[in-house]
């Protein structure tokens, strides 16, 4: 199939960017979204061109690495990351608007590849669990009931990958930290740190200069592990009740 | 922020709905309405002195709008400070035209406040063709004679609609109340029902003036 793609070229995080267009020919449905740009890659090298710069490692789905913006989409048109979005998903002679997370929380290094740092850095502000080193305890020695398990492990499914600040109109990175609020909350090994954790992490969300979460549920609807909503629904509740605790 | 956006947007929907019921004593007759009226200035008397308890009400009433206005213009700079280099495309998934004209919305119902209070509580102007003298309930049924006086209410009743639709949902994920795929349904139904019965109850006493059902005398 034959597309023309739309791509955002920045040569640097200071510098101005703007949509260059490309032509592409002969790419195979079979091509994962990743393949096709190395392919545009080969021939701008060949050309001695600067290739685009994009972000990528596992490229099985799990890592969150990748992550770009799709003629306006997260991950583009199917719930999935943009390693596992396989040209079949186009139609020949479609035109493709390419474009890097567009977040101030979210600075673009180069072309498409953006520094997602500040998610680190909510997670060191209160995402873990403190435990003492020595050998790992009995696992049953904690019983955790099955249904927060399973909460639990659907929260924990988060990889990170940041299309939900993307997708966001607000910029917000809600549904990222309630993710990690409702799968370290849900078990026991997170009681301790509960009050303390959901506190530090949303001051630094704050200072980090993401958005609010206005509800609309853009994020959910992006997320390539569908995480829902109500995670976001958990960390308000959590963030009530420790600020009335007095945290 | 967030937390007083929801708490506030709370007593607004309660006024809203108390409001709404006292409209509709316009179609008791133009002294149902009166004495309604009277009523509320009386309420708590000898207790509190006349209008006492209309006065401490809307006393609460603007410090919620001050924090609701004040919370909204904050979150939305914050918003826009969040993303200052817009998508070149971006396509909708969820949103809808009731999310996203939450900020635009709200600035539509305070212009209509201010000339909704003007009209009818400060300088209870008569745009109608009959004369009003000291009847609240009289200058309601003169005024919406006038057919582009009923027009701008029944915009800023579907702006109102819209608002609480969205609102509603969102002050209740805010609280932290829906936390099950059940009370996410009961939270979007709320919403929904709501947003209606307010938009309709607030539309009803318009129309039938305009339409002559309910008459002045």
């Amino acid at each position: 199939m034959n597309l023309t793609l739309k791509i955002w070229r920045q040569s640097g995080p200071k510098a101005k960017g703007e949509m260059v267009t490309y032509p592409v020919t002969d790419i195979s449905e079979d091509m994962s979204f990743l393949e096709m740009l190395d392919v545009l890659n080969e021939q701008l090298n060949a050309r001695g061109e600067e290739p685009i710069a994009f972000d990528s490692d596992c490229r099985e789905g799990i890592c969150g690495m990748c992550g770009l913006m799709i003629s306006g989409k997260a991950h583009g048109p199917e719930v999935t990351t943009t390693c596992q979005l396989h040209m079949r998903s186009f139609s020949d002679g479609d035109e493709i608007t390419i474009e890097p997370w567009r977040a101030d929380a979210f600075p673009v290094i180069k072309d498409l590849v953006v520094d997602r740092g500040s998610f680190d850095r909510i997670i060191q502000a209160g995402g873990f669990i403190s435990a003492n080193t020595g050998s790992a305890p009995e696992a049953h020695s904690v019983p955790v009931p099955k249904p927060k398990a399973d909460r639990a492990f659907m929260a924990a499914a988060c990889i990170g990958c940041g299309a939900c600040v993307a997708a966001c109109p607000n910029a917000s990175g809600m549904l990222f930290m309630g993710a990690k609020i409702t799968h370290l909350g849900e078990l026991p090994q997170g009681q301790p740190e509960r009050d303390a954790r959901v506190v530090s992490m949303v001051t630094q969300h704050d200072l980090e200069g993401f958005g609010g979460c206005t509800n609309i549920g853009e994020c959910s609807s992006a997320c390539p592990k569908e995480i829902p909503l109500d995670v976001i629904n958990q960390l308000n509740k959590d963030l009530r009740g420790a600020l009335m605790r007095g945290e | 922020m967030k937390l007083l956006m929801a708490l506030s947007g709370a007593l607004f929907v309660f006024y809203v709905l108390v409001h709404m019921y006292g409209n509709l004593k316009i179609f008791g007759g133009v002294e149902a309405f009166d004495e309604y009226a009277l009523h509320l200035r009386t309420l708590l008397t000898p207790i509190l002195p006349f209008g006492g308890f209309l006065w401490l009400f809307r006393a609460l009433l603007v410090v919620a709008l001050v924090a609701h206005a004040y919370s909204a213009f904050y979150l939305w700079s914050r918003a826009r400070g969040a993303r200052t280099n817009r998508y070149v495309a971006k396509a909708a998934a969820k949103a809808t035209v009731k999310s996203k004209m939450m900020r635009w919305g709200g600035v539509a119902l305070l212009l209509f406040l201010v000339w909704h209070l003007l009209q009818f509580t400060i300088l209870k102007f008569n745009v109608g063709p009959d004369a009003a003298g000291d009847s609240a309930g009289k200058l309601v049924i003169s005024s919406f004679q006038v057919w582009w006086v009923v027009v701008i209410y029944l915009l800023a009743l579907v702006a109102l609609g819209m608002h609480l639709w969205h609102g509603v949902w969102s002050a209740s994920q805010t609280l932290g109340w829906t936390n099950n795929a059940k009370s996410r349904r009961t939270a979007k139904a709320t919403a929904t029902v709501i947003a209606l019965v307010t938009a309709v109850g607030f539309a009803l006493p318009p129309l039938a003036i305009l339409f002559g059902i309910v008459k002045g005398n």
